[in-house]
């Protein structure tokens, strides 16, 4: 079908298994050839008692990783974040409202039950009901319609078009539970089945014999447990204790790197901390304001000194400059302390106190204020910097006061960021701006076929959120991993850490 | 010490009904206390900002899922409601269920729980001995050579904060020599051995911080009885140095001792949180964090009960000892 761009690539993702490698740049390791057996230790940085085996709760990276290893969506995103196949084998729509999905057969469940097109009925209308809590309801909400087809046939009638179901679909959320199941125990058709589960503790993977991809998953074995401390997890990794480690400090590269026996992965990612003005408050509402903030950023500073350079410098606009859609064509605002006080006094704040409240929750956020505060006493606007506690910060700081800091998690599709962050009824519209232009483009380019005409949109609509909107966003953090070198198989995926938490089925340990 | 003849020997008559009726009391009184600290807690815990439904949706929730979940948990109706339902559970050994777990908190605690009772167990084993032999030694060698260096060593390990302990333990033992894991991997399927070697480093570090505390108080209390003149009597009479420090001296010594060691091992159980986040130790402290920061608070009150109930069973069992030790407190 013509009609849908997702049926073209999927030639490429024929062949799963070894279209993530061909991107990897180091040459040797596609070469080699995996080995079947092993077992390792994986520590992510964040557990709790709410950790999940529900694919509609996850939120955090041991729920990611879990749900990754033990269940699977209809699809998933590859290396530049384009949907490829997994439990599905094509998704076709004519009008991108009516989507026919063809599912893949000979999938089973871990407790030996057939994958059907029921389950994915089951699995993706459970987001509707309130008492699941699905982190996702917001986007469950624009499904019309989820019926099966066929035994293997789903098909899917959204409220409005959207081309980007498929990638929409990838999210580990709407990963497919056995029909029938309302409190989710780990019964996925993913290639590791849950051998024990201690929420806030640990878990044990073991290798699914009966997996569809033959050949996978190529280890016996995967134990996950969090280790909240960063200095704890990178030791633990130098000391044997786990083979794979996420959210490591750029500061501890220089140690891992040491050691001989271990290396770190810099995934470049979409994550980012961005300075939100309210657009509903004084003084932030005053786009003279946010003009001169923006202007007293010292992007490459943020990202040498707070990253040390495992970031992107970014320009005040949601999407990374690795995308597909991002626009190149937008001016980088830069350093210039002497726009910024023209604007500081064109906006009548010289000498105004303004406060601005940044906590550890945000990534970044205290120090990037520091550097704010600095250049902003430079250029005649005092600003006060308030840091708050982590907890209770999302809830109680963010968004509530003119000047906060927000933090915003890598997301699959232009559409899913612009649409909850910027759309003018966003579910986080953070600055709470309003943009008429910017919310009708929203809506063309989800119905709109032509590839090269999404991405002049997304282009379009980039420009309009770097020059209205009141969000400033220096840098993209890079995710950087530290893993054991005996690990093999291992590419960044922009959408988090362990490629974009998926590496179960891919990695083999090289004995 | 006025009197200086204590009554080690002789016990009084009516001993063992004095005895009910003072533990009785003291028992009756801390239950009392724990009623109080329930309702503190209760109180205080509601102050947190923001719930545990807004807490398990996160940054991503939407008002109308977080109203939802608030209902779904119980989280809508009025406090005072919440907590005597809450204490009927309680009275009924029954802590109701985690709001972000999906299970009793029962059966989360009982997971945990046995892990802290290891770890302070094992951390008690070593510590108390090793205390108790530093103490007497110093007071003994008062003023000597063996008293210097037991004070220094003690008072440094008092300064130094456990998170440095702990961390050059790990970049020792771990990291440099590879001889013990640098996290503790404690789980049911993990033979004793491998217990024993996750809780080595863990256990070195608690014990370093307590031993200090325990032995510097042991050596004061050895001391003041020393001073004291039945001591000099004894002596003069000529009975063995060992025998005077072990028969006159140690039951006299013993009640302000064994407080000593309950104050510092009921550290142990609720105080390890430094400990239990660098070797990530499954243990109650960092399920009590985890609590306060998922606004979990049937867990978290649990957490609270359980710390506050091992602290005044163990300033109990300190009474009880001192007392049975000191015919004198009885009156």
């Amino acid at each position: 079908m013509s009609g849908s761009g997702f049926s073209r690539r999927a030639a490429l993702a024929g062949g799963l298994a070894g279209a993530g490698l061909l991107t990897f740049g180091r040459a040797q390791k596609v070469l080699a050839v995996p080995r079947r057996g092993g077992s390792i230790r994986v520590a992510t940085q964040s557990s709790s008692t709410a950790d999940t085996l529900d694919p509609a709760k996850a939120s955090v990276s041991t729920d990611y990783v879990r749900i990754g290893m033990v269940y699977e969506g209809l699809t998933t995103p590859d290396a530049r974040l384009r949907p490829v196949p997994a439990l599905a084998e094509s998704l076709e729509s004519r009008d991108r409202q009516t989507w026919i999905i063809k599912l893949r057969r000979g999938v089973t469940f871990h407790d030996g039950g057939d994958f059907t097109a029921d389950d994915v009925v089951f699995s993706l209308l459970r987001h509707k009901d309130p008492a699941t809590a699905s982190k996702l309801a917001g986007i469950a909400a624009d499904f019309a319609s989820v019926r099966a087809s066929g035994r293997h046939e789903v098909t899917i009638r959204l409220t409005a078009p959207n081309a980007d179901l498929p990638a929409i679909l990838s999210q580990p959320q709407f990963a497919i539970v056995r029909k029938g199941d309302t409190r989710p125990r780990g019964n996925g058709t993913g290639p590791f089945r849950v051998r024990h589960f201690q929420p806030g503790v640990r878990t044990v993977g073991e290798r699914f014999a009966d997996y569809w991809m033959p050949g996978r998953p190529y280890l016996d074995r995967i134990e996950l447990i969090a280790i909240p401390d960063e200095v704890s997890r990178v030791n633990a990794l130098l000391a044997g204790d786990c083979h794979m480690v996420n959210a490591v400090n750029p500061r501890s590269i220089r140690r891992i790197e040491a050691s001989g026996s271990h290396r770190v992965m810099a995934t470049p990612s979409g994550l980012y901390t961005d300075l939100i003005m309210r657009a509903d408050a004084a003084p932030t509402g005053n786009p003279h304001f946010v003009e001169a903030i923006k202007h007293l950023i010292d992007r490459p500073l943020v990202k040498r000194a707070l990253f040390r350079g495992h970031a992107t410098i970014g320009n005040d606009q949601p999407i990374p400059p690795f995308h597909p859609y991002y626009n190149p064509n937008i001016p980088q605002t830069a350093l210039d302390l002497d726009r910024a006080r023209w604007h500081i006094a064109k906006a009548g704040l010289k000498g105004v106190r303004v406060p601005v409240y940044c906590s550890p929750a945000a990534e970044g956020s205290v120090d990037m204020a520091s550097i704010i505060q600095e250049f902003g006493a430079q250029a005649g606007l005092e600003l006060a910097v308030n840091r708050v506690p982590a907890d209770g910060y999302w809830s109680t700081h963010w968004m509530r006061h003119p000047m906060t800091f927000g933090n915003v998690n890598p997301r699959p599709t232009a559409d899913l960021l612009f649409s909850q962050f910027y759309k003018s009824n966003g579910d986080w519209n953070e600055t709470g701006w309003k943009n008429e232009r910017f919310d009708r483009l929203l809506a063309d380019a989800r119905s709109q076929p032509d590839e090269a005409l999404r991405k002049e949109i997304y282009g379009e609509m980039q420009r309009i959120v770097h020059d209205k909107a009141g969000t400033a966003i220096p840098v993209f953090i890079s995710l950087i991993d530290g893993y054991d070198n005996r690990i093999k198989g291992l590419h960044p995926i922009p959408l988090g850490a362990f490629m974009g938490y998926r590496f179960s089925q891919h990695v083999w340990l090289d004995a | 010490m006025a009197n200086a003849f204590p009554q080690v020997a002789r016990k009084a008559p009516r001993g063992a009904s004095v005895i009910l009726h003072l533990v009785a009391r003291r028992a009756a009184s801390a239950l009392l206390t724990l009623l109080l600290v329930s309702i503190v807690v209760f109180t205080i815990s509601g102050l947190l900002p923001g719930d545990a439904a807004q807490e398990t949706l996160g940054q991503s929730a939407t008002p109308a899922q977080v109203a939802a979940l608030r209902h779904e948990m119980g989280l809508d109706r009025p406090a005072p409601a919440r907590y005597v339902q809450w204490l009927g559970g309680m009275l009924r050994a029954d802590p109701g269920q985690s709001l972000v777990a999906n299970m009793p908190v029962r059966d989360i605690i009982a997971e945990r729980l046995p892990n802290s009772l290891m770890l302070a167990g094992f951390t008690a084993m070593i510590a108390v001995p090793l205390a108790l032999a530093m103490g007497i030694a110093a007071a003994v060698h008062r003023g000597g050579k063996v008293d210097r260096v037991l004070s220094l060593a003690t008072l440094s390990m008092v300064a130094v904060p456990e998170f440095l302990v702990a961390t050059l333990g790990v970049l020792v033992f771990s990291v440099k020599l590879l001889w013990l894991p640098s996290i503790a991997l404690v789980s049911s399927e993990a033979s004793l051995g491998d217990t024993i070697r996750s809780c080595a480093l863990p256990v070195m570090t608690l014990t370093f911080v307590v031993v200090a505390q325990m032995a510097r108080m042991t050596r004061a209390a050895m001391i003041a009885q020393l001073d004291a003149g039945y001591v000099e009597m004894a002596e003069l009479k000529g009975v063995p140095f060992g025998r005077i420090v072990l028969w006159h001296v140690m039951p006299n010594a013993i009640g302000p001792i064994v407080n000593a060691a309950a104050l510092s091992l009921s550290y142990l159980l609720g105080g390890a949180i430094i400990v239990e986040t660098i070797f990530n130790f499954p243990g109650l402290a960092s399920l009590m964090v985890n609590a306060v920061t998922s606004r979990d608070m049937p867990l978290l009150q649990s957490c609270a009960m359980i710390f506050c109930a091992a602290y005044l069973l163990l300033v109990l069992i300190a009474d009880v000892v001192a007392i049975l030790s000191n015919p004198r407190q009885r009156a």
